[in-house]
């Protein structure tokens, strides 16, 4: 593969994108899917087939505003149309171009699109994510051609460095950094992982990326080999995400049928492969020993560290571990340069982040903004703020390992560091929106009960910790809870947080600790009142007698 | 020196061990596709008993006390028999919050079992997953496979008298 082989297929899908008059995108990832628009894209295909039209209908990745799905795009007239059914495909197509489907039209104007900015979402919803002719004729691969063949490993790293990207899995460790470590680590073998497990509940982000853009992904992990100097990757991926899975395969596959992936990859000396590798269903396998562990057939257990899987990962051998939409940042890092990744964001987070906006907010889906914006912007400009008039509460941003937020700091702008002060952490992106109907002792209980279920019982400090953590939660949710079991809650948070092994015991305790501190009188009022104030706990019988 | 050890014979006629056979061997029967090769056998079996984990851990070299551990480890696997049906309940907190919480005791209620369970019939398998990825949803539901939307304590009964008629 060079250049003018890699511009040929650009142009060969150019021409085709050209040859019908109009293209209907129909959203095939995850949540359009499971409001069956597969079915739509058959009544779609159907009506094409019958009317002769010109027009192209093509199944494509996720266009964020899932609440909205099944979601239809007509190209080039920039037409967007939201809950398509499958028997309004025939009023769609024969309308083309004149007003059809009206009240489905939904505006590209509004917020919530106008407000993001797409580096890592540039191509969802725009090509079919099953064909790599698609993503070559959106440029892709053009950055990884370059890097093989005009760059040294050391400029790639430089470039990485530049950009200022920090890893969006949740910790935030400088990639930059990350992989000059690994490349300096001898020059034997070397592994490059991506980390699709993604287990926080109400986060989807890379799952979405993986079923809307996998090649994007690939082109990340390969420039990555090439800079760390490792010959052969893993994709660690959840069993529960089956379409992601799927097209991960497929991905693979067509990436070594056009010799991205395999021996002299673009006619260079430089040889990479990929394999797949499935998760089982265990929350602390994100973790990067744990998930080493469970690479090699084993009870995904961590490991203290040091050593760092850069030095000693998988088979004792240095690894490099990055996040789905880490790897998904690199190719456009490439493409545009560090410097101009690094005109985006704050002081110390640098470029976009994802989140998936969730919860009891107007409109749920996949947003990406640039870091910094704050969460007044996220919420209520973008989101479309508490629906049914009710009144915000808080934001729960980090899943079972970051906390709650309370109104008054909602003009924060959002970055790794400003979330940590406030007792949450910015996390893998799950950004879920709670109104007054939630009771937020009930959910610093649900998220302890997360973390006690998913504790894999290495360290003393999670394992007994948690437990009792969530036995006190209970105890004051029922209303039978004292003011000596409250003391007793600050103190094992503090000890957990301290003295755990890994990330998922040192973070346990944030939705108690942070609900704690903003909304005591929550707690207070179910110990001392025996009630709950949003009316969500059950009290139990002997609380009620006693009040 | 390593001493060679022959593959065990496949437990059975089944075709579908050849299937598990088929894994292990595309691994080079490596000790790292234990799980795999679980995988395989779940789906292929639909859960993991004792001589499929033995056969396995046999195969692959490695003590039948760390396949068992790996089986158990992990939520994915499942070492009991499913029932005829599934009825999956979401309980990420995009669901909780919508009220996942409902849901799940109201089938209790109806099926008379706690999740995680099987009906004593053996008709319904209630169980709970930790974020099925469809957030923008909530609540959601799968019944046999089928995912359902927004999903309703009603809609979710009226599926279940259909599968266990009162």
């Amino acid at each position: 593969m060079n250049l003018e082989e890699l511009q040929q297929i650009a142009d060969e899908a150019k021409l085709a994108r050209e040859a019908a008059q109009r293209e209907i995108h129909v959203c095939v990832a995850a949540g359009c899917l499971s409001l069956h628009s597969d079915r739509l894209k058959e009544a779609l295909d159907k009506e094409v087939a019958a009317t002769g039209s010109t027009c192209k209908v093509k199944g494509t990745g996720c266009m964020g505003l899932c609440s909205a799905g099944p979601l239809v795009a007509v190209e080039p007239d920039g037409l967007l149309y939201q809950h398509v059914s499958a028997n309004e495909a025939p009023a769609l197509i024969s309308g083309l171009g004149g007003d059809a489907l009206r009240d489905h039209i939904c505006s590209r104007e509004q917020p919530f699109f106008k407000r993001q900015v797409n580096i890592v979402l540039e191509n969802s919803g725009r090509i079919d994510p099953e064909k790599i002719e698609d993503y070559i004729g959106v440029g892709g691969y053009q950055a990884l051609l370059h890097v093989v063949t005009e760059l040294k490993p050391a400029e790639v790293i430089k470039e990485v460095a530049q950009s200022g990207l920090r890893g969006r899995g949740g910790a935030g460790y400088p990639t930059g950094l990350k992989w000059e470590t690994v490349s300096k680590a001898g020059s034997g073998s070397k592994y490059v992982i991506c980390n699709a497990d993604e287990g926080d509940p109400g986060a989807f982000m890379d799952r979405s990326v993986l079923e809307s853009d996998p090649q994007r992904v690939l082109e990340g992990m390969i420039i990555a080999a090439y800079a760390v100097g490792a010959n052969h990757g893993y994709i660690y991926v959840r069993a529960e995400y089956p379409l992601a899975v799927k097209r991960l395969g497929t991905s693979i596959r067509d990436a070594r049928r056009t010799g991205f992936l395999g021996n002299s990859i673009c006619g260079t000396t430089f040889n990479f492969d990929i394999e797949l590798r499935l998760g089982a269903g265990a929350f602390v396998c994100g973790e990067e020993t744990a998930l080493i562990a469970s690479i090699e057939g084993r009870r995904g257990s961590p490991r203290p560290r040091p050593p760092y899987p850069a030095q000693s990962g998988l088979n004792d051998l240095p690894t490099l571990i990055n996040n789905v939409e880490t790897f998904a940042n690199i190719p456009a890092i490439l493409r545009n340069g560090g410097a101009w990744y690094a005109k985006m964001g704050t002081a110390k987070s640098k470029g976009t982040k994802v989140f998936a906006l969730t919860g009891k907010v107007q409109n749920t889906g996949l947003i990406e903004v640039p870091i910094g914006m704050t969460l007044r912007e996220i919420i209520f400009d973008i989101g479309g703020g508490v629906p049914e008039g009710r009144k915000f509460k808080a934001v729960q941003t980090g899943g079972p390992s970051g906390g709650c937020i309370p109104e008054q700091f909602l003009d924060i702008p959002v970055d790794y560091d400003s979330l940590v002060q406030l007792g949450s952490i910015m996390g893998s992106g799950g950004m879920i929106v709670m109104d007054d109907t939630s009771c937020m002792v009930n959910v610093a209980r649900y998220f302890m009960e997360f973390c006690m279920t998913e504790s894999c019982g290495k360290c003393i400090p999670c394992r007994a910790g948690t437990a009792q953590m969530y036995e006190l939660l209970t105890r004051i949710s029922q209303g039978t809870g004292t003011h000596r079991d409250l003391d007793l809650l600050v103190d094992l948070c503090d000890m957990v947080k301290f003295t755990s092994l890994c990330g998922l015991g040192q973070s346990a305790p944030n939705p108690a600790l942070s609900t704690l501190k903003y909304f005591k009188d929550e707690y207070l009022e179910h110990i001392d009142s025996h009630r709950c104030p949003a009316g969500v706990c059950e009290i139990s019988a002997t609380a009620e007698v006693a009040s | 020196m390593a001493t060679y050890t022959a593959n065990p014979p496949l437990p059975s006629d089944d075709k579908r061990w050849r299937i598990v056979n088929g894994t292990m061997r595309r691994h080079g029967f490596s000790r790292d596709a234990l799980i795999e090769t679980l995988h395989t056998v779940q789906q292929s079996f639909g859960y993991l008993d004792e001589e499929s984990l033995k056969f396995v851990a046999e195969s692959l070299r490695v003590p039948l006390s760390r396949a068992f551990g790996v089986a158990t480890f992990y939520h994915f696997f499942s070492l009991k028999p499913p029932g005829e049906h599934t009825c999956l309940i979401c309980t990420g907190t995009a669901c909780y919050i919508k009220g996942a919480g409902q849901l799940v005791a109201r089938a209790e209620k109806f099926l008379k079992v706690k999740s995680g369970e099987t009906t004593p019939d053996g008709k319904v398998s209630l169980l709970t997953a930790r974020c099925l990825g469809s957030c923008s949803l909530a609540p959601v539901a799968v019944m046999d496979g089928e995912l359902a939307a927004n999903a309703s304590g009603e809609d979710m009964q009226a599926q279940l008298q259909v599968w266990v008629p009162a």
